[in-house]
């Protein structure tokens, strides 16, 4: 409450004074250190463990707050975000930068860089391997996400350049995996481990990648170690940030191959997060649209791409030339995404809509179920549904 | 007003020709100084541009396409070849030579982040080549830069403002104002739009397509996005390896690719619809190092097509329809 009365002040103004900033640093002091208290709590298995809504679901955020405590104000990088992965699906996460789509998948591996960040409030149920053990990894004191994080979900960073370390071997950076979730295996057991993956991502050479340095090899063959590397722990669930954001097209190609032919060989699910609508149609079973922070709609590919429902995600895939457009423009949403600090309390996308009404400038709107697997944060498709 | 008259006596239809453009760099020297091993960056590259037409430069990183550009505009000294601007031999012109000749020829770079100086404001960048090239009298000078960024789409009150202020589409915009504040004829754009968001990308070649018209601009537009290429060129060159491989109209480019590698690019772009399933022609491994470029044809080590004489004889390019060029030994069969 505190925080929306500060950003008013600002935006009313254009700049803090001196009083503001000491008095967003000293709310910001208290929250985070009660959040990071939380964090660093001990606790027991069963304050963290949790039911599934749906049992065949992996993974399901609900709610999800993740918010980074800056100088300036309060970010809420990530407010409100609810979604499901269902087990052996693919579901796409595609948004512009800065909306909140990497905060969300960092948010799930409790990466969050603390302690500016911090997940605020919310839950996100995982459905682990044992049969009934449900973890809200939300809750979970961080010394205890061990018990999760690279082995049960494991992550493919954009960059393979900057996420292999660069004075160890390819073989050395991949057995240490192995030794940090099977304690007690040998050395020979897990170089034949990193050795069998590397293989199975496809590269022709393992033995010689095996001793060489990340320097040596290049972006494609790098973002196959990493592939590797985050295959070792038996995942069921593999968080893909922008994966082939960094490579060539047809380097790309070769990725997105690998990575579809390894979901059926693995049998778990990709959380697949990425700019790139192509990228999404091709690949993704479930789409969530994100936009400023939230999730403006959600559904299955082809709800979301033969009936896209929110202005945004219609203008999005409009302003996508693509190699059998014809028109002599390109379609463009005007404007830029609001200031992340100073949020409106109307819809997000108001300034940039061009089928607003006057319902728009009231309350955000919620989160409306066209179908049974759509859903659309919209006021335009509120009043239909009253109406029928 | 006499200088500008003896640069633009142009005899030519095209605006920039190019012919047979090389660009070495050394790897290693001996101790007096000789190269003993280099990199061919571009090797024999050669096309002709009209004015006011659009060549889009596609292929993979490491393919040569920014040197090419950066050559062209002299900013990497070529190593053969001869590059005519406007009916002028500009290939070994002299840095003080050249200093006339940059005012029609710019440059907008990819990274709109790290092109700006960050302790100037949006009137200072914009103002300094204008008095630099003393492109109006120094009273109109503001009067200019204002209307300029209007045609941008900058706010007039963004003057006074430094450029960590803005996000990357509107940095993009302060660069192609910069390139555009001193009235240049041939715009190289390279890869403009990448480092933006898809719709902040597609404002921004809008942009580039009215400013076009409204000043008669000439673009060399590299990128690896086929589809924005696709989208705002004329004509397009495709590069594999410091070499164009393929170069004819976008019309024919597109409807009837001849060149292997050609085919590959444009079945590799994701279509952004889940119901149509592609054919996909996946390339194996990866672009083989420039320094080490291999035997014949360049392409032959991941082309799916290869035969035993394209590992042994470099294949000639040459024009194969009106217009259309490729060098490939399968496109005769």
């Amino acid at each position: 409450m505190k925080n929306e009365k500060q950003t008013e002040k600002t935006s009313a103004k254009g700049y803090l004074t001196g009083k503001e900033i000491r008095e967003i640093a000293k709310a910001n002091k208290r929250e985070i250190k009660r959040l990071e208290k939380y964090k660093n709590r001990k606790a027991k298995v069963e304050e963290f463990s949790t039911k599934m809504k749906n049992p065949d679901n992996i993974l399901e955020i609900e709610d999800l707050n993740t918010y980074f405590f800056t100088e300036q104000g309060v970010v809420k990088a990530v407010n409100g975000v609810s979604f499901d992965v269902p087990k052996n699906a693919t579901v796409g996460i595609v948004g512009e930068s800065g909306c909140g789509k990497s905060v969300t998948s960092m948010s799930v591996m409790r990466l969050i860089q603390g302690p500016q960040g911090q997940i605020c409030s919310g839950s996100i149920r995982f459905n682990t391997a044992e049969e009934g053990v449900v973890y809200d990894i939300a809750a979970m004191p961080i010394h205890e996400i061990h018990r999760i994080r690279g082995k049960q979900i494991s992550m493919i960073f954009q960059e393979p350049m900057t996420s292999l370390n660069p004075v160890f071997t390819i073989g050395q950076q991949l057995d240490e995996v192995s030794f940090i979730h099977s304690p007690g295996i040998s050395e020979e057991d897990a170089k034949a481990k990193s050795m069998e993956l590397l293989n199975l991502v496809g590269i022709a050479m393992p033995e010689r990648v095996y001793s060489a340095f990340p320097h040596e090899l290049s972006g494609g063959m790098r973002q196959r170690v990493m592939i590797a590397m985050a295959l070792i722990g038996n995942p069921r669930l593999i968080i893909a940030d922008e994966p082939t954001t960094a490579l060539d097209v047809t380097i790309q190609a070769q990725i997105l191959d690998l990575l579809r032919d390894l979901k059926n060989k693995i049998d778990g699910s990709i959380l697949l997060i990425t700019h790139d609508l192509g990228i999404i149609a091709e690949m993704a079973d479930y789409v969530v649209v994100m936009y400023a922070g939230r999730v403006i709609e959600k559904g299955t590919v082809d709800e979301i791409f033969h009936n896209p429902l929110h202005p945004y995600t219609i203008g999005l895939q409009k302003s996508k030339p693509t190699l059998d457009s014809a028109s002599d423009t390109l379609f463009n949403i005007p404007g830029n995404v609001p200031n992340p600090i100073n949020m409106p309390n109307h819809c997000y996308f108001k300034e940039r809509c061009d089928k607003c009404t006057a319902k728009c400038s009231g309350a955000y709107p919620d989160m409306i179920q066209v179908s049974p697997t759509h859903y659309v944060a919209c006021h335009l498709y509120g009043k239909e549904e009253q109406n029928g | 007003m006499a200088k500008e008259n003896e640069i633009n006596k142009s005899t030519s239809e095209y605006i920039l020709e190019v012919e047979n453009l090389r660009k070495c760099f050394p790897l290693k020297k001996t101790i007096t100084g000789k190269v003993t091993s280099e990199l061919v960056a571009v090797d024999g590259v050669s096309f002709k541009l009209k004015a006011g037409e659009t060549l889009g430069i596609v292929g993979e990183s490491g393919c040569g396409k920014t040197t090419m550009g950066r050559t062209i505009l002299k900013l990497h000294q070529p190593n053969g070849g001869r590059i005519v601007f406007d009916g002028k031999d500009i290939t070994d012109l002299k840095p003080s030579q050249m200093r006339e000749l940059r005012r029609q020829m710019q440059i907008i770079f990819q990274d709109p982040y790290s092109s700006l100086p960050p302790r100037s404001t949006v009137g200072g960048i914009l103002s300094e080549p204008v008095s630099v090239h003393k492109i109006v009298p120094k009273e109109q000078i503001k009067d200019y830069v204002l209307e300029l960024m209007d045609k941008c789409g900058l706010r007039d009150y963004y003057y006074e403002r430094y450029p960590h202020e803005f996000s990357g589409g509107q940095r993009q915009r302060i660069c192609i104002a910069r390139a555009l504040s001193v009235n240049p004829k041939l715009v190289v754009c390279d890869e403009p739009v990448s480092a933006l968001d898809v719709s902040i990308q597609a404002q921004i070649i809008n942009l580039l397509k009215k400013l076009q018209q409204d000043m008669n601009l000439t673009y060399l537009f590299i990128s690896h996005d086929l589809s924005v290429v696709k989208f705002i060129s004329d004509k397009i060159g495709v590069m594999y390896l410091g070499q164009i491989v393929e170069y004819g109209d976008k019309k024919d480019i597109f409807s009837k690719p001849l060149h292997p590698y050609t085919k590959a690019l444009f079945s590799a772009i994701p279509y952004p619809d889940p119901a149509v399933k592609m054919n996909r022609i996946v390339l194996k491994g990866d672009i083989p190092s420039p320094a080490n470029p291999p035997k014949g044809c360049r392409f032959h080590t991941r082309c799916p097509y290869a035969k035993p004489i394209c590992s042994e004889v470099t294949p000639e390019y040459k024009e194969h329809e009106k217009g259309h060029f490729a060098a490939c030994h399968l496109i005769e069969e």
